[in-house]
Parts: C-alpha cells; sequence; structure tokens
C-alpha cells in the first residue's frame, strides 16, 4: 500500500535549473510546491568545499557528482534493426544527479540562441530550397520567436551573473561583442571573464582570419556580484576544477548558488531528497495527471497528488518517464506516427589540439569552465550552407575549463600510450599545449529516436530508456567542414604539433568518449501536435496539467551550448503557467 | 577518608583531562604502530614496505613488473614504482568504485562494437585479477613455465603491446579490456593525489608542473612570459 501525501499544488520532479527555476516562479505565484529529487542534497559548504572537491580521483574517476549508473541508464544502438546494449559506464554524456543536477558539474557556457535558429527549418526552405533538405531529416522550427523569448534570456543571464560583452542591444551593435546575435536589451550582468593564453591566441587567429571573434558568455563570474533574488556570486579563481566538479568559490552560477538559498527558505517550498519518481499517475480517462509515484529515502512507495506535474528531470529521464506513464503516444519510425521519444538530437563536438615548446606557457591547470573566445562566422545565417554542404552551423572556440593529469593529458601526434616516450609526451605536453574545439549542430532525423528497452531494465524493474542514434552524412560534413576551418585558423599560430579529429564518413557514433551532455530532443515542442509532444509554452498536449522543460524540447540541436535555452525555456513556460494556466487550466494552445 | 579515590579527586581529574584532549587520531596510530616499524619520521629506519591487501603474492609481482614497463624509471622522471603505484592500486581496487558502484551491472551481457565500450560482466578489480591470471598462464605456456614477472623487459613490452593492440588471446578476459584498464589504473596511480597512495611526495606532479590541489591562479591568468612559479599542494596540505 502506497503511502499517500497531502495534495499540493504542484509536484517538481528534479531539481536542477528548470525545477529550481519553477519551484521560484511558482511560490512566487503562491502556490504550494513539493520539490522530488532522486539524489542526496547537495550544497557548496557541505560537498563543494575546498580542498576536499579539488580531487581528480573523486571528481573525475568515482564522479561523485555525476549520476551512478548502476540503477538508471539508458541503452544504445546505431540503428533500427540492431540489439541495444547498455550505456554501462559514463562516456558520451554526463547526467547529474542530487540537488543542483547537471548544474552543479556544468562548464558555464551560457548562450542564448541565433533568431534564425529558432526558425531553422524555414530558413533553410527559404535560403535553399525544400531539396537541401535531406530526406529523412526531420527538422522544424521552434514554435517561440526570439523576441518573445528575448525577456526570458535577460532575466537568467540575470540570475546566473553572466559574464561577457554584448555584440548588439536594442539594434545598434557595440564593439567587443557578437554582432551577430539577436538584440539585446541591456548589457550582461558582468563583463567578460580575462583571458588566459589560449583564449588570448584564439582571439589573435580569429581576426587574422577575419572572423569576429568574442568573449563567450559564462556564468562564472568576473566579480562579485548579488543577483535579482539577492544571490551572492564572488569571482572565478581559475581554479581549474570546473565541467564534472561543484563550484568552491560560490563563482558558477548553479541552482545551489543562485536559486536554492532563496527557495529553501519558503514555507510552501518542499524539498525531498533521495526521492525516486517511478512514474507519473493519470486519471482513468487518462487526460490528467494526478500526482507522481516515488520511492522515498527508506524505499517505501509514495503517492504525492498535486494538480500540476512539472517534470523537470535530465532530458533523457524527461522522455523515459513521460513513456513509463503513457504521456502522449510514443513515437514509432516505421510507421512515422506518435511524438513521444522522437526527433532526438546531440551535439557535434570535435576538437584540434596545439602543441607548443617549452617557452609557451599555456598551462592548462588554469581553467574556468564557460570563460574563452568563439566567433559566429560560421554559424546561423552567417554560413553558406549549399558552399559549405550541409544543414546546420556551428562556433569554433577556445576553452579551458582546467586540465590534470587524472582527467588525461593529451599528447602530440605519435606519442605512444605508456613507456619513457610516453612520460616525455605527457612532459612537454601538459603545460604547452592548448586545444580549440567546433561544436557542431546537430540536425534531427527520423531514424534518431528515444523509446524503451525491450530487454533492460533499471533497478525498480522499470524498462530503460533505449536511444537510437548514429552519425548522418550532413553532420559528418559539417564536422569536417568546421574542423578544417579550426586546423586553419591554428596553423597561423605555428604550433609545432596539430592534432585535429573531424568524423570520418561512415563513422559511427562512440558512446565511450565524451563529446558534451547536450541530448536535445525527444519530447520536442512544436506547432502541430502530430509531430511535437508539447506545444509552445513546453505543456503536454496530450495531458495539460504536465510541464516538460528541458533540453528534451529542442526539435533539433544548434552550434550552443543548451542551457542558456533551457533557462529562458522554462521561464517562459512558468510566465504562461501563471499569467494564463493558473486562471484557466487546461491546454493553453488548441491545435 | 581516601579522597584521591573519589570521582573528584584533582588526579583523576587530570588524568581524564589529559585522555579526553589526546585527540582519537593520535590514538588510533598509536595503537596501529609498534617501535619496530614506525615509519619514516624515524631517521635510518627505511619505512615500512605496504603489504596488499587485494592482491595476492603471484598477482603483487606481476603488477610491479607490469607498471614498471608503463611508467619506468628513467631522466625524464620517476617510475610507477618510486610513485607508488602499486599500492594505489592494491588500495584503489578495495573500493566500491572497483567493484562497479558506478557502472550498470545488470544482464544479459552482449558482445558489441567497441563503440559501446565495455560490456563484460566484470567489474575493474574483477578484469585485473582475471586479467594477471591470464596474462600469467599466457606466459608459463610460452615462457618455460617463467611468471610475466620473471621475463625480460625486452620479452614483457612485446606481450604489453600485443595486449594493447588486442592481439593477445587471453582465456577469460579480452587482453585489450585488460591493458586499457591495467594502464589507467597505472596513470591513475601515477597522478592522484598522495592520500590515495601513489604519486609519492608529488614526484609525478613535479614532473609535469601541475600544481595539484592549488587550485587559485586569479593571479597567473595572464602571466605569459614566466613559468608557473610554485610547487604542488596536496589535498593534506603537504607543499612538494
Amino acid at each position: 500500500m502506497a503511502i499517500v501525501k497531502p495534495r499540493v499544488d504542484a509536484v517538481i520532479v528534479g531539481m536542477g535549473w528548470t525545477g529550481a527555476i519553477m519551484a521560484k516562479e511558482l511560490t512566487d505565484a503562491g502556490l504550494r510546491v513539493v520539490a522530488l529529487e532522486r539524489g542526496p542534497d547537495r550544497d557548496t559548504p557541505t560537498d563543494f568545499s575546498y580542498p576536499k572537491v579539488a580531487d581528480e580521483i573523486q571528481g573525475s574517476v568515482h564522479r561523485e557528482f555525476l549520476q551512478s549508473l548502476s540503477k538508471e541508464t539508458v541503452t544504445a544502438r546505431h540503428s533500427l534493426n540492431a540489439t541495444a546494449v547498455p550505456y554501462r559506464q559514463i562516456g558520451s554524456f554526463k547526467p547529474g544527479t542530487g540537488v543542483g543536477g547537471a548544474g552543479t558539474h556544468w562548464s558555464g557556457c551560457h548562450f542564448r540562441v541565433l533568431p534564425e535558429d529558432l526558425a531553422l527549418h524555414s530558413n533553410m526552405r527559404q535560403r535553399y530550397g525544400m531539396k537541401f533538405i535531406p530526406d529523412g531529416m526531420t527538422i522544424a522550427d521552434f514554435p517561440v520567436s526570439y523576441d518573445e523569448l528575448e525577456p526570458h534570456f535577460d532575466h537568467f543571464e540575470q540570475v546566473c551573473g553572466t559574464s561577457g560583452k554584448a555584440g548588439v542591444i536594442n539594434g545598434a551593435r557595440i564593439p567587443g561583442g557578437n554582432p551577430f546575435e539577436g538584440s539585446r536589451t541591456r548589457e550582461f550582468p558582468l563583463g567578460p571573464t580575462r583571458n588566459y593564453l589560449g583564449a588570448e591566441m584564439f582571439h589573435r587567429a580569429a581576426r587574422e582570419m577575419g572572423y569576429h571573434s568574442y568573449p563567450i558568455p559564462a556564468s562564472n563570474a568576473s566579480a562579485a556580484y548579488t543577483n535579482p533574488y539577492g544571490c551572492q556570486m564572488g569571482p572565478c579563481n581559475f581554479c581549474g576544477f570546473c565541467s564534472d566538479y561543484g563550484c568552491f568559490n560560490y563563482s558558477k552560477a548553479s541552482p545551489n548558488v543562485s536559486i536554492l538559498p532563496v527557495l529553501r527558505l519558503r514555507k510552501e517550498f518542499e524539498l525531498r531528497a533521495n526521492a525516486q519518481v517511478l512514474r507519473v499517475n493519470l486519471d482513468r480517462a487518462r487526460t490528467r495527471a494526478t500526482g507522481v509515484t516515488y520511492l522515498d529515502a527508506q524505499g517505501r512507495e509514495v503517492e504525492q497528488p498535486a494538480d500540476l506535474v512539472l517534470l523537470c528531470a535530465f532530458s533523457l529521464y524527461n522522455v523515459h518517464l513521460m513513456l513509463l506513464s503513457g504521456i502522449g503516444k510514443p513515437y514509432d519510425p516505421i510507421a512515422n506516427t506518435g511524438t513521444v521519444g522522437r526527433n532526438y538530437s546531440y551535439q557535434n563536438l570535435n576538437r584540434v589540439t596545439l602543441f607548443f615548446d617549452e617557452s609557451v606557457q599555456a598551462n592548462g591547470f588554469i581553467g574556468i569552465g564557460g570563460g574563452g573566445a568563439t566567433f559566429d562566422d560560421l554559424n546561423g545565417k552567417q554560413l553558406d550552407n549549399a558552399k559549405a554542404g550541409f544543414v546546420g552551423g556551428g562556433v569554433i572556440w577556445a576553452r579551458q575549463p582546467g586540465a590534470g593529469p587524472v582527467r588525461g593529458i593529451t599528447t602530440a601526434p605519435g606519442v605512444p600510450n605508456w613507456g619513457s616516450a610516453w612520460k616525455q609526451g605527457v612532459k612537454e605536453a601538459f603545460r604547452h599545449s592548448f586545444y580549440f574545439e567546433v561544436q557542431g549542430s546537430c540536425m534531427s532525423y527520423r531514424t534518431n529516436y528515444l523509446d524503451l528497452d525491450p530487454t533492460y531494465r533499471d533497478a525498480f524493474g522499470r524498462p530503460l530508456l533505449r536511444m537510437t542514434f548514429d552519425w548522418n552524412a550532413n553532420e559528418i560534413r559539417g564536422s569536417k567542414f568546421l574542423v578544417g576551418k579550426a586546423l586553419e585558423l591554428s596553423k597561423t599560430l605555428n604550433p609545432k604539433a596539430l592534432s585535429g579529429d573531424a568524423k570520418k564518413d561512415g563513422e559511427h557514433y562512440n558512446l565511450t568518449r565524451y563529446q558534451s551532455t547536450h541530448t536535445c530532443g525527444g519530447a520536442v515542442m512544436g506547432a502541430d501536435p502530430k509531430t511535437s509532444a508539447l506545444n509552445r509554452y513546453l505543456q503536454s498536449w496530450d495531458i495539460p496539467n504536465v510541464f516538460v522543460p528541458g533540453a528534451n524540447a529542442f526539435p533539433q540541436n544548434n552550434g550552443y551550448n543548451p542551457t542558456g535555452m533551457v533557462g529562458a525555456l522554462s521561464y517562459w513556460a512558468a510566465k504562461a503557467i501563471r499569467e494564463q494556466y493558473l486562471k484557466s487550466p487546461g491546454a493553453l494552445v488548441h491545435a | 577518608m581516601k579522597d584521591s579515590d573519589s570521582a573528584d579527586s584533582p588526579l583523576r581529574r587530570q588524568v581524564f583531562k589529559a585522555l579526553t584532549f589526546v585527540p582519537l587520531s593520535a590514538i588510533g596510530l598509536a595503537a596501529c604502530s609498534n617501535e619496530e616499524t614506525a615509519g619514516p619520521t624515524r631517521p635510518g629506519v627505511p619505512p615500512k614496505e605496504y603489504q596488499p591487501a587485494f592482491f595476492n603474492a603471484t598477482e603483487w609481482k606481476f603488477l610491479h613488473a607490469a607498471c614498471d614497463r608503463l611508467i619506468p624509471q628513467d631522466d625524464i622522471g620517476p617510475g610507477a614504482l618510486q610513485a607508488g603505484v602499486p599500492e594505489f592500486i592494491d588500495r584503489h581496487m578495495q573500493t566500491p568504485y572497483a567493484s562497479g558502484d558506478i557502472w550498470y551491472m545488470q544482464g544479459p551481457f552482449i558482445e558489441a562494437a567497441p563503440q559501446f565500450g565495455y560490456q563484460g560482466r566484470l567489474a575493474v578489480k574483477d578484469i585485473l585479477r582475471a586479467g594477471i591470471g591470464a596474462m600469467d598462464a599466457h606466459c608459463r605456456r610460452n615462457y618455460g613455465g617463467k611468471a610475466f614477472a620473471e621475463l625480460e623487459a625486452v620479452q614483457q613490452d612485446p606481450l604489453l603491446k600485443a595486449a594493447e593492440a588486442g592481439q593477445l588471446a587471453l582465456e577469460e578476459i579480452s587482453a585489450k579490456e585488460f591493458f586499457s584498464q591495467l594502464l589507467a589504473e597505472t596513470r591513475m596511480g601515477y597522478f592522484c593525489d598522495p592520500k590515495y597512495g601513489g604519486n609519492k611526495d608529488m614526484l609525478a606532479w613535479k614532473m609535469i608542473g601541475f600544481p595539484g590541489a592549488r587550485a587559485d591562479y586569479a593571479d597567473w591568468v595572464e602571466v605569459r612570459a614566466q613559468p608557473y612559479p610554485l610547487p604542488p599542494v596536496d589535498l593534506a596540505g603537504k607543499r612538494g
């Protein structure tokens, strides 16, 4: 017999960025909110304090701050007819767990979106004709415009204390920023972070190539800051334990630093950690959610009734919960019907490493997760796609989140993996190399999707989520094009050696290599309920008291990191709930 | 009347006070050590050699021999043995990590392309144990009954290279998977914080110039001309 808790106005599944934003906005509106987080409670003094957090074995081998795959994971396969096998060890992507979620161990790259990337399908069709979009590619416009999202992009940056340089304010160009960005209403909350050598060299090389480089917007504070909620941040000291780690310095924006200090004091808000949600419960007619069922810290099954259910788990697990709970129709790639699981996409990431002699002090151990340099000359409408030969775009950047020898030292081409020559190789590379990366867009396809695995189960007896995903020719061409440009850029700096790894024809998706945690799509927002699981307010088309904010809503992924967009979409959805849904609960869009 | 026996006697209070203020860690240390093996603080007495708790004597010899080939001592810097890598690995094999606590370990176990990662049923500690046994068995069959540790370096290196390339057929375990885990553990032990038993005296950090747990470089972000000047510091606050 399940324990039944008293009904609340809203239950939130997951306490990462989207959960914290929703909890803040809904308690602001006077709702009583319970948040259920599958992992432990986490905070700076208890979990991320110095020096204990500066431990590579704990952070990057035992992966203390990431999701353990022992209880829940996904299975993966490259094609429809293959048998999927489990993602048994962390590799390609790193979901978080615990209070703060992946928002504790992210890097801090905090982009908005290029206005034209929200209308990607229309943009490609208008510029190159329908024939330019390959068969089987299922890209779509976001059902929301940049102008609608601008206040929410702005607010999320204010909450995060994002450091950067505006390129366009109210239509006017500002020197030093990105001239191709969507117009902002004001400057960043903080000025750009300082340049380590790799970023300085990137700017120099980009100028030489005629690119318009700008500082990566970084939610790693460049100065002391107090956000609109009164939460305080300290200046980033470039500690070098950023990606994979919680910030000991209150410098990297996170739900824990930027929102939870306010939430934790609110009577209307209750946070239950170690609460593993098993499913969303629906009424008999399957038209409304009645709440959720979860396992509490003692392993007891508990039912939490609620009027509103917000799925704020990591994107993949949002889709998993929808499929397990019968919210929306599962996507079938053969019949091309259903929506939940449709349009799964990822990120097209590749790296080039530049090696120098001992006179060049690159000091990769000095690190800041989000800070660096990039340009948009090969992204959005700046890219001549017909000439480049692929749909989408991407950025090239210098980033340096902090290197440590346990995390691995990239050695110059030809250096073996062990023995004296390896020692010589790591000694030469460690302080005297830096890298540039290309972060390319990843389109969505009819055959890249998510569903439930027929064989493997999680520790709670539920089928695992199954990911069917592989690289398509469009992304391979994108990788070759962008890596080619990155190599050209790198050569202007005369490194003594250079390694690059563009994808090769026919190359398959490799789950063992980290390529970003930007798993997107699977429960996408759209204008048509036949091809999208969510409407423009991230509300389920099928069960209107369920909202699903997250990168799962992206119909395809662009060349930027998703967090800025995820935060903005969450505030956008929260506004719709506050101003429209609460007044008249029901579908906000009638198809 | 015997005041000194009463619970409130000044003597008793002094004894209790003294006991109360002895840190628990010191009591623990005193209980664990004895006069003969008091450790490196006593001049002229060599530090007590680490005794493995996970590996048996044969495995321990293999581990020393293999680590010594993977990261040899040379003019470039310290070797794996000098840095305490076998001790790290022995201790690491006793952690939940080595038993697979962050891996998905449920079957069925199906062979898959290498892009899907290790799909076997063994955790790290079992991979190492099975791999060491299989490598030694292979050596005994092919080198006149000699174990890996008894071979010359010129015989050991090709065996390691063959394992790395997946060109060594072993019973029970994929040589490539075994080698990959062995190399990963060896590198970890070489470069870890000394609290884990490897990287003794921060020797490997000093070789490459890693400042360890300093984690504060605000004053050095824009310095270009000089090498970073400070030696490493470890999690215990010790300077290298």
